[in-house]
């Protein structure tokens, strides 16, 4: 009953940061937006760079609403997205070749999703979470929050609901 | 004298968010919006398939919602989201436009509540509809 050698932590890494740069990288929509995710081991953080081309009130100015939205769509996204994959990512069963190709396995769809905007959104990076708070075999619900300079004054939320992939039959 | 209608699209067509998606203001009036978005490769979220992402479907039925406030008889000098909820029912045809269309069925002293849906060419089958809260900001 030997234990398996751990792997070198840069192969671990590389597997991880190839697994995330395929899921954000190979979006259009997420480049356009400004939306990066920075990694500490399984744990994401999600940033929205400013640019003016996110204002949706020039007069405050203010974040346009929809790219609150859109932000916490993309980070509930790729939370759920990353939580589906991580064992296949961990045990090496997904090729990095093949998802840095931009070859990704079928990813959950949004049903719904509803957003509190609790503050106005500043001209300056934003940032986000997510937390899968229940993943089952066909749906999942999601929760995000959104903060800019104050980790504690939250400027929006949301609750996401997602449909799961059919699992091929025999998949465990 | 300028009617309410324009000074809402002067202001709707203002919003760098808006213009960067490419929204343009088709109908106006009386807690009506109509809102097209044409196509655009950069606002793809699936690249496999190039079904637009469903955030954009959000900013453009959230611009909706606020400019069928704005358009109320009873209307606010601005308006903001307190909440939306969309439910997305099929992804829109890669390809087409999509069209919102928002109406603000109730308005009181401080909240305006809305309805909205979403379309492609297919006027049978909406892409995604929505519903929301905004406040209704007084004129000081």
């Amino acid at each position: 009953m030997s234990r398996r050698k751990p792997e070198p932590v840069q192969i671990v890494k590389q597997r991880r940061d190839a697994a995330l740069a395929a899921l954000v990288g190979g979006v259009p929509y997420i480049q356009f937006m400004g939306i990066g995710v920075q990694r500490r081991g399984d744990e994401l953080t999600a940033t929205m760079t400013f640019d003016e081309k996110l204002i949706g009130n020039p007069l405050l100015p203010a974040l346009h609403g929809g790219a609150t939205a859109a932000f916490l769509e993309v980070t509930a996204m790729i939370e759920i997205s990353w939580a589906m994959l991580w064992s296949d990512i961990e045990s090496g069963a997904i090729d990095v070749e093949t998802l840095v190709a931009g070859d990704l396995p079928r990813l959950p769809k949004t049903i719904d999703f509803t957003v509190d905007y609790l503050r106005s959104g500043l001209p300056r990076d934003a940032y986000a979470r997510a937390k899968v708070t229940r993943s089952g075999r066909r749906y999942a619900s999601v929760q995000v929050e959104a903060w800019q300079d104050n980790r504690d004054r939250l400027f929006a939320q949301a609750t996401c609901h997602f449909l799961m992939p059919t699992q091929p039959t025999g998949a465990q | 004298m300028v009617d309410k209608a324009t000074i809402a699209r002067q202001f709707i067509e203002a919003i760098p968010h808006s213009k960067a998606l490419g929204m343009v203001l088709t109908e106006i009036g009386d807690g009506m919006a109509e809102i097209l978005m044409a196509y655009n490769p950069a606002l793809v979220g699936d690249p496999q398939t190039g079904v637009i992402h469903g955030g954009a479907v959000s900013a453009l039925m959230d611009t909706c919602g606020g400019a069928a406030v704005m358009s109320h008889p009873d209307a606010p000098a601005g308006t903001a989201t307190i909440d939306l909820r969309i439910d997305y029912m099929r992804g829109a045809t890669p390809g087409q436009s999509i069209r919102a269309r928002a109406e603000c069925y109730h308005i009181t002293r401080s909240v305006a509540f809305v309805r909205a849906t979403a379309y492609d060419d297919d006027a049978d089958k909406p892409v995604a509809t929505a519903s929301g809260a905004f406040t209704v900001e007084r004129a000081k």
